[in-house]
């Protein structure tokens, strides 16, 4: 029996829960005062203790992300909430944002506070304008109650927070492309290293962090790191928000354990698939990961391990359900065609060769597919992506990893529904 | 500088305070471009190369600089818009749920193609990439608004309502 009860969407079906009123009802800021009269250092060792991992999408522990900060360095930290949610087929944010943003920006504080640093940003996609004015609220509100600017629940402690809209770009999520968008300039991802904890925004120690990561630490603080750790995989622990959309009767965001079975997701929270339909392919963690086939889908558990061992990943958690009817062909060229959209240019492998994939499947949809198209779609994503191999890694031909990013899905298409790929090659002639 | 006969005028702020504000935010001057190319955006309805050369001014940059930026960016434009500008998201979850179907609506009933714009200014038409909104496909943001879990009889109602 399922015993879980949701932890950061807990009251989002309740009215006013986006008031800071609600929030201090429910216990708000308790760990922020908690918080400010501890050792900075013991608090990140509290969020490395309890295994938290990010949830944007690389999955990358939290607590050690912090521990980069340099101890001796006089530069200014900054902290960077990434809101910038744009993985196709993830609107967990975005909720989290609307019902919940002061559990963020408690996060928020308590990150800052942990790092050292007096100026954090909240860079929130541009086109999210009425999260945007929302949370110009919930700022303002929370420098009216002492919980931003000078000496924060009568501490020492002083934090102020900018909200800088982004302006459509999907690789400013990317944590390097984001700094330099924030910067002012085009969101080029940055060779690492150095990494943005060394030399981030301004050149200065930087560290940014995905909404429901912040989102959870509130939560750490107060029920402590053995509390997180005990729910899910030990390794990658603590509630997931995962949303499902596509083929699904009920789609939606749903707030369960790491580690719970796709299938689950699938059909008991969403709802199962409209009018009977099979399933076909699910994009378990947004469209940068590998497509699973039904098969391979009904027995995985949605863990960061387990994907990985799947040749996937659990990436922001964003599951696209396709049924028996959708063309495998259609959604590949669809996927390609947002990676060709969103390339931000400056690598000539993943630039040029997500052109190619597009031009390529789009002329296989329109019947003019040529008998090698197979091996040379599998040539170009091994150009963009490299050679996958897991056990490796396999970054290198790009300088983010947006490259893998596309790579992965279309590589998996192609190798999962060959099939239905062949069907649009021309046929060879039957000698009579 | 003339253009159609009528005096073109130099692009200036009309909040100077607003920009005084965003200003104060960053303790880098060209930290506020990006707030500022919205702002400009909002006062004129697109970025002309008066407002570059002024933002350049600004954040004390070259306005090749402010250009790049503005490029790179999907909601900066460098042309005037419609009055209203309607963006359906065409990304995996949207198509799947029938956003082709809303595109195809409104080319049909206002004769203009994605990327074009009535003779009248009265909309412009975009296919956009994922607006982060899967779970209520098909979305379709018309200027600053979402308009979630659409079909296409309550679309083109909606879209009756802007003049």
């Amino acid at each position: 029996m399922n015993t879980f009860k949701p932890v950061l969407t807990e009251y989002i079906d309740q009215q006013d829960c986006h008031t800071l009123p609600f929030y201090k009802r429910v216990g708000g800021y308790t760990a922020l005062d908690k918080v400010l009269k501890m050792n900075p250092e013991d608090v990140t060792q509290e969020v490395k203790d309890s295994n938290l991992r990010g949830r944007g999408g690389a999955g990358f522990p939290t607590g050690v992300k912090w521990g980069f900060i340099p101890k001796d360095s006089n530069k200014p930290k900054y902290l960077i909430n990434n809101a910038d949610e744009s993985e196709p087929g993830t609107f967990k944010d975005r909720l989290l944002m609307n019902k919940a943003p002061h559990q963020m920006l408690e996060g928020m504080v308590i990150a800052a506070y942990a790092i050292g640093c007096h100026t954090s940003f909240i860079y929130i996609r541009g086109e999210f304008y009425k999260e945007y004015k929302l949370l110009e609220k919930v700022v303002t509100e929370a420098y009216e109650n002492n919980l931003l600017g000078d000496n924060i629940l009568g501490s020492n402690y002083s934090l102020d927070v900018v909200i800088h809209r982004g302006a459509g770009a999907y690789i400013c999520g990317e944590e390097t492309g984001l700094i330099e968008s924030l910067e002012g300039k085009r969101g080029w991802p940055r060779i690492k290293p150095p990494f943005p904890a060394i030399e981030g925004y301004l050149k200065s120690p930087t560290i940014v962090n995905n909404v429901e990561t912040l989102s959870c630490l509130p939560h750490i603080v107060n029920r402590g790191a053995g509390w997180f750790k005990s729910i899910g995989p030990e390794k990658g622990p603590g509630p997931r928000l995962f949303c499902i959309s596509g083929c699904v009767n009920n789609p939606g965001v749903f707030e369960e354990p790491m580690g719970v079975s796709l299938k689950e997701l699938i059909f008991d929270r969403a709802g199962g698939i409209p009018d009977g339909k099979q399933l076909k392919a699910v994009f378990p963690g947004g469209s940068s990961s590998a497509i699973l086939t039904a098969n391979e889908a009904i027995d995985v558990m949605m863990d960061f391990e387990e994907l990985v061992e799947k040749k996937s990943m659990l990436g922001s958690a964003g599951v696209i359900v396709m049924d028996e009817t959708v063309n495998m062909v259609q959604a590949c060229l669809n996927i390609a065609r947002f990676y060709a959209h969103e390339s931000c240019g400056q690598c000539t492998p993943c630039r040029e060769g997500t052109a190619w994939l597009v031009k390529m499947l789009t002329r296989l949809v329109n019947g003019g597919g040529k008998p090698n198209d197979i091996d040379m779609l599998f040539e170009i994503t091994d150009n963009i992506g490299g050679l996958i191999d897991f056990s490796k890694g396999s970054f290198g031909k790009t300088i983010c990893p947006f490259g893998e990013a596309v790579a992965w899905p279309v590589r998996s298409f192609v190798e999962k529904f060959k099939g239905e790929f062949m069907e649009y090659l021309p046929q060879e002639k039957v000698v009579a | 500088m003339k253009s159609n006969g009528k005096l073109k005028q130099r692009f200036t702020f009309s909040d100077p305070e607003r920009v005084e504000q965003i200003f104060s935010q960053y303790s880098d001057k060209k930290s506020a471009t990006l707030p500022l190319l919205h702002l400009a955006q909002s006062q004129e309805g697109y970025i002309s190369n008066s407002v570059i050369e002024n933002i350049a001014d600004l954040v004390d940059c070259h306005s090749a600089v402010v250009m790049d930026c503005v490029s790179f960016y999907t909601m900066l434009y460098t042309k005037p818009q419609g009055r209203h500008i309607i963006q359906v998201c065409q990304t995996l979850s949207c198509s799947l749920n029938g956003a082709d179907a809303l595109v195809d609506h409104v080319t049909d009933k206002y004769e203009i193609k994605p990327g074009e714009t009535m003779a009248n200014d009265r909309f412009t038409l975009m296919k956009v990439e994922c607006l982060g909104s899967c779970g209520t496909a098909p979305v379709v943001q018309i200027n600053k608004e979402y308009h979630e879990g659409l079909s296409t009889q309550k679309f083109d109602k909606l879209l009756e309502s802007f003049e």
